[in-house]
């Protein structure tokens, strides 16, 4: 278990997380844990009472809980998304821009590549979520954010 | 053709310096293996039998002269001299170090060009028609839009960890000359009753283990809602696609298992759900890329006519052309294929020559083919006699598009390290057999595809004649099939019987050609007379 | 016997374990013996060799030969460039494949 790295500014939920079967069964957890085979709609008519979705990658090769955290934010969940299991720091780009803003690796990231990854790209190409302005937006008028 | 702006560069430079950190990790040891190859795959750099293996992108096949030589030059300095050309428009160096990797897509970058997402379980290689821009059929060219899904599928966030690869094609035109339909997403440009553009959408075509056909998913998405339609597609196959089974997981397993009409109906839900994210580019944006694909300045005054004195010019020019919308011009076909020959191999001196003919002879754009050719997409009649004394100097001038000795293989044992058997042998063995009996030119139009394995990179299951090679107890064993069509008469081939030595197969091959000569009635290609009188005489044929 | 083979970390280069290092030609293989899996994950954690696994092969009149066609075409080179396998001198070189 590596140590968690966050980028909010606000209290870290402190209560364990429940399964999605256990929080839709009455739990009254503000934290819960998805898994790749579950479906992040089951939570939609939820988000108001969640804080904290953490998703889990057992593979890093296996990419449903990006679609997850995308389905999510797109849904209007701003509470904390937190990426775990195996997660290298080749990832942290594209879970960033799916909507994670926490990660809690299986083995700790090397500060200085987190960096090097996070400032790697100066545009980027589709729009998500994370409000980047996409490069085909930026060459008719818009201008840049995120 | 498209040209990158500064957005496009600083992309493709960035990458440049991701992955030259990424190799400097694993040779550092920062990075296992495990960790590395799924990064350097969709750098496509592969592992294979003899060294690392770069698979570079040429987007919709249409690169430039200077890009083509550039290609000539890489395979000077870092490889042995030569490069592959495949049967999805790219081209491959066999002889890579890891160590150099880094320098050589920077050498890339500088041409506009790279090697992303030409391996990995991610968005590939957008296809298209080798003729777009210039075949008479066409509704419009398809290759803008081919550009806007590159763009779109590069780097993409939520799809780069997909349960497998997946391949888009592109055309705009009910000729299919991309295979369209047997791709993971095939798309075809067409126009409505009120005369609108807009994308016909086919999902889960594919050939490999469980080769399918992509039934049609929507007729008509509107050219606005190209980018969200693909998208909710994409979004469907990353969520439920199987993850269980490495050869139950492409698209074209859900797409079947799901049935067609439950796929339409989830994909339809999720476009419903994203057309409220507004995640599509602007109309201008499609508009932008277009002006990069507008015709060439043809000259209106172009003489219709070719020189008459060269017997051999006359058949080259007969077989290896393609008419051209612009009177005056046609498109030319450079064969890589000369007898006995390496399917879609060429030198270093040879991609030059051929991107030198290119700017001179072709308003400075060539075309890779799905058959391993290259086309020259625009040229002048007046000019074709010059051009094809410069091909034949240089063995570039085999005159034998689309006929037997075509043929199309995958590398095979000899350079990869899937494969069961050697493929590119089996071809050279099939085309002197040809050349010596002199029947190739009887025969006509005979589409022969070779794979080395069941993961069918030769397309054999879409040839008139297709050949798959296995391993039966350690020593390579040839099967035979027929039927296969990559047009828009998509059709899968049907194994004849029991597979054949490496001696056998050519002679299977011949006997099978020869049921067709025997058989044939008037206009009938190899495909149609096969189509009516079914597998029977030729499994007699084959088998006695 | 069994031998060790891989790729050559930084070129690629098919190698084999000759007991100290690893070497371009199969004919100084040794037979690594139940060995193999300790001497892979040692040789691979060295970050010399890339995915290093163990074959089958013989010794013969010729030299070693592993048993399966694919390690041989990896041995050699490829059968259909003799000018770019280890023996670009011989145009029949490829014979000792099949």
């Amino acid at each position: 278990m590596g140590d968690i790295l966050r980028f909010r500014d606000d209290q870290s939920v402190d209560q364990p997380s429940v399964t999605v079967d256990s929080f839709l069964d009455q739990s009254n957890s503000p934290a819960v844990r998805i898994e790749p085979g579950d479906d992040a709609r089951d939570l939609l008519p939820h988000l108001e009472r969640i804080r904290l979705v953490v998703v889990n990658f057992p593979s890093f090769g296996d990419g449903r809980g990006y679609s997850s955290a995308r389905v999510l934010r797109e849904a209007g969940f701003s509470g904390e998304l937190r990426a775990v299991g195996d997660v290298l720091v080749d990832q942290i780009g594209y879970l960033r821009r799916c909507g994670f803003d926490s990660f809690e690796p299986n083995q700790p990231l090397d500060p200085d590549d987190v960096e090097n990854a996070l400032n790697r790209w100066p545009d980027v190409y589709q729009p998500t979520t994370d409000g980047r302005t996409p490069i085909w937006n930026l060459r008719h008028g818009e201008t840049k954010n995120g | 053709m498209y040209q990158y702006d500064h957005y496009d560069q600083a992309m493709v430079d960035a990458r440049v310096e991701e992955f030259r950190d990424q190799c400097k990790r694993r040779i550092e040891g920062k990075l296992t293996e495990d960790q590395f190859k799924p990064l350097r795959l969709m750098n496509g750099l592969y592992l294979q039998l003899h060294a690392y293996m770069l698979r570079v992108a040429i987007p919709y096949g249409t690169l430039s002269g200077r890009q083509m030589s550039a290609l000539g030059d890489i395979a000077d300095k870092f490889d042995r001299k030569y490069g592959h050309f495949t049967t999805r428009q790219n081209i491959q160096y066999n002889w890579i170090k890891l160590e150099d990797a880094g320098d050589i897509l920077a050498a890339l970058a500088k041409v506009e060009m790279h090697a992303i997402q030409t391996s990995g379980n991610c968005i590939r290689n957008v296809s298209s028609d080798h003729f777009a821009g210039a075949a008479a059929d066409e509704v419009v060219d398809p290759r803008p839009y081919a550009e806007l899904l590159r763009q779109w599928s590069s780097f993409h966030p939520e799809f780069s960890y997909l349960p497998r690869k997946f391949k888009f094609a592109v055309i705009a035109s009910e000729t299919d000359r991309a295979a369209m339909r047997l791709h993971d997403i095939g798309i075809n440009i067409v126009r409505n009753d009120a005369g609108d553009l807009g994308a016909a959408f086919y999902v889960g075509g594919g050939m490999g283990r469980t080769p399918m056909v992509a039934p049609l998913i929507r007729d008509f998405v509107p050219l606005d809602q190209l980018i969200t339609y693909a998208e909710s597609c994409l979004r469907v196959y990353n969520r439920y696609g199987r993850r269980d089974n490495k050869y139950k997981a492409r698209i074209k397993i859900l797409v079947h298992e799901l049935g067609a009409a439950e796929y339409t109906r989830q994909v339809e839900a999720e476009f419903a759900h994203l057309l409220e994210q507004g995640i599509e580019p602007p109309i201008a944006e499609l508009e932008r890329i277009r002006t990069y694909f507008s015709s060439p300045a043809f000259d209106l005054d172009a003489s219709d006519t070719i020189e008459q004195s060269d017997p051999d010019f006359l058949t080259w020019a007969e077989r290896n052309t393609h008419p051209h919308k612009q009177p005056g011009y046609v498109s030319a076909v450079i064969s890589l294929k000369p007898v006995g020959g390496i399917p879609g191999d060429a030198t270093a001196d040879q991609i030059r020559l051929m991107a030198t003919l290119g700017e001179t002879y072709s308003f400075d754009e060539l075309r890779v083919t799905h058959t391993q050719n290259i086309v020259m997409p625009h040229v002048r009649k007046s000019d074709l006699y010059t051009l094809w004394q410069k091909l034949d100097a240089a063995g570039l001038a085999t005159a034998n598009f689309d006929q037997i000795g075509d043929i199309i293989a995958c590398p095979g044992l000899d350079y990869c390290s899937l494969a069961n058997a050697r493929s590119i042998p089996v071809a050279q063995r099939i085309s002197e057999r040809f050349a010596a009996n002199g029947k190739g030119d009887a025969l006509g139009e005979l589409k022969l595809k070779i794979s080395g394995c069941i993961n069918a990179c030769g397309h054999h299951h879409a040839g008139h004649m297709g050949i798959l090679g296995v391993d039966k107890k350690g020593v390579e064993n040839y099967q035979l099939s027929i039927g296969g069509s990559e047009a828009e008469d998509t059709s899968l081939g049907k194994i004849t019987g029991p597979g054949f030595s490496e001696e056998g197969i050519v002679d299977a091959v011949e006997n099978a050609a020869d049921v067709y000569l025997a058989q044939r009635q008037d206009g009938e290609r190899f495909l149609d007379t096969y189509r009516r009188i079914g597998m029977k005489p030729f499994k007699e044929a084959l088998y006695g | 016997m069994k031998i060790l083979t891989g790729n050559d970390l930084k070129s690629g280069a098919v190698v084999w374990w000759t007991g100290n290092d690893w070497s371009l030609h199969v004919d100084q293989a040794v037979d690594v013996g139940d060995q193999a899996d300790f001497l892979a994950a040692r040789e691979d954690a060295a970050r010399r060799v890339n995915a290093p696994y163990a074959i089958d092969a013989a010794r013969d009149a010729d030299g070693i030969r592993p048993a399966h066609i694919k390690d041989r075409i990896r041995a050699l080179g490829p059968t259909v460039r003799p000018d770019l396998t280890l023996k670009p001198a011989d145009p029949t070189a490829g014979n000792w494949v099949i």
